[in-house]
């Protein structure tokens, strides 16, 4: 039964990879070649300024890919596998809540979970630190940006399997309604403390000594010795457009990891008679 | 919770017991987590094949996409 829900958890995933990525191509590949232009850009006026005070200019990185193969393949292996990785969490999710989490049907279930990835492996951890194009993001901050994110993602997910059994207990004492608002209630005051006590990229030591006291790695004007800005900062509605974006990727990801999985978890799940006749779903509670 | 389900049985028809299937929910889970980590996080701030680059870069616009910090 669990090899079958996981296979179609990564089935459903890989479909909803291959959507993602298609959103993703006639979409965000437009901005995200914006914001590479925009980076090259300042790279050159950056440079020219260097020259200008006597500096030797930084040396580039060498290409192994190129643009096309970023934008037309990396994007769709990457958005595809990260598809089938989340369906099969999403499957053991499932599999875990079946009969666990009260009164719901096998489809209903899997939009709910669908919904809880959705939210908990991504949405609140851009909540905190949001999805940002190239250009944004300082390669000596790597490290930091690294642990920081997955600190949310795995906070995130963690409060909320701990609300979900927080709304089970409560369940009892409460009824469906008030637990399940007062588990939410939880959920956003624990991960709001967390993201409280977290800092701002912008406030990391490194970009704090070097860039000054913004609250994001945002590029800000590029201004020559006398203070004239000889290059803009990171165009705002690029910035806008590619989260935008990105936060619709990922909602029709998940949507679709849901949708694609629930009739077939259904079929799975409904059981079978002696004589293979499939008998219906079990009653609703009312 | 007992006394629940005796009065309201679960819909969902099936509950697996997780002791059973817990190696295929396991080893699933790890699976995809190292999937997730090579999609969004290796050579960047950790990486297990050194310096090397091509994961990276191959997966780059993903990376950025799917809302992984990015060099």
């Amino acid at each position: 039964m669990e090899k079958k829900l996981v296979l179609r958890g990564v089935l459903a995933g890989a479909v909803a990879g291959l959507l993602a990525f298609v959103f993703a191509r006639i979409f965000a590949e437009p901005y995200i070649g914006k914001a590479i232009d925009y980076e090259s850009g300042r790279d050159a006026a950056q440079a020219a300024l260097d020259k200008a005070a006597g500096l030797a200019p930084e040396a580039a990185g060498p290409d192994l890919f190129s643009r096309t193969v970023q934008a037309d393949i990396g994007i769709g292996v990457g958005l595809i596998v990260f598809g089938m990785a989340m369906g099969a969490l999403f499957a053991v999710a499932y599999t875990v809540c079946l009969g666990r989490v009260g009164g719901l049907r096998a489809r209903s279930l899997a939009l709910l979970v669908a919904g809880g990835g959705f939210v908990g492996m991504y949405l609140v951890p851009f909540l905190k630190y949001p999805a940002n194009p190239p250009a944004i993001g300082h390669e000596e901050t790597i490290r930091a940006r690294s642990g920081l994110y997955l600190i949310m993602v795995v906070c995130s997910v963690a409060f909320l399997a701990g609300a979900v059994w927080l709304g089970r207990r409560l369940q009892p004492r409460f009824g469906n309604w008030n637990a399940t608002l007062l588990a939410g209630a939880a959920f956003v005051v624990a991960i709001g403390v967390v993201m409280l006590l977290l800092p701002s990229l912008g406030h990391l030591g490194y970009n704090k000594e070097h860039y000054g006291n913004h609250a994001t790695e945002t590029p800000q004007p590029l201004t020559d010795g006398k203070g004239h800005i000889v290059y803009p900062g990171f165009p705002a509605d690029v910035l806008f457009a590619f989260r935008f974006y990105s936060v619709g990727a990922q909602l029709l990801l998940w949507s679709a990891i849901g949708l694609v999985f629930a009739p077939l978890a259904e079929r799975v799940l409904r059981p079978v008679t002696e004589d293979g006749a499939v008998r219906g779903a079990a009653p609703l509670p009312a | 919770m007992s006394s629940i389900s005796t009065t309201r049985p679960a819909a969902t028809p099936v509950v697996l017991p997780v002791t059973k299937a817990g190696l295929w929910l396991v080893g699933t889970a790890v699976l995809a987590l190292i999937a997730y980590y090579f999609i969004g996080v290796d050579q960047g701030a950790v990486s297990v094949f050194g310096k090397d680059m091509h994961i990276h870069e191959f997966v780059h616009d993903a990376r950025h996409f799917l809302g992984f910090p990015c060099h």
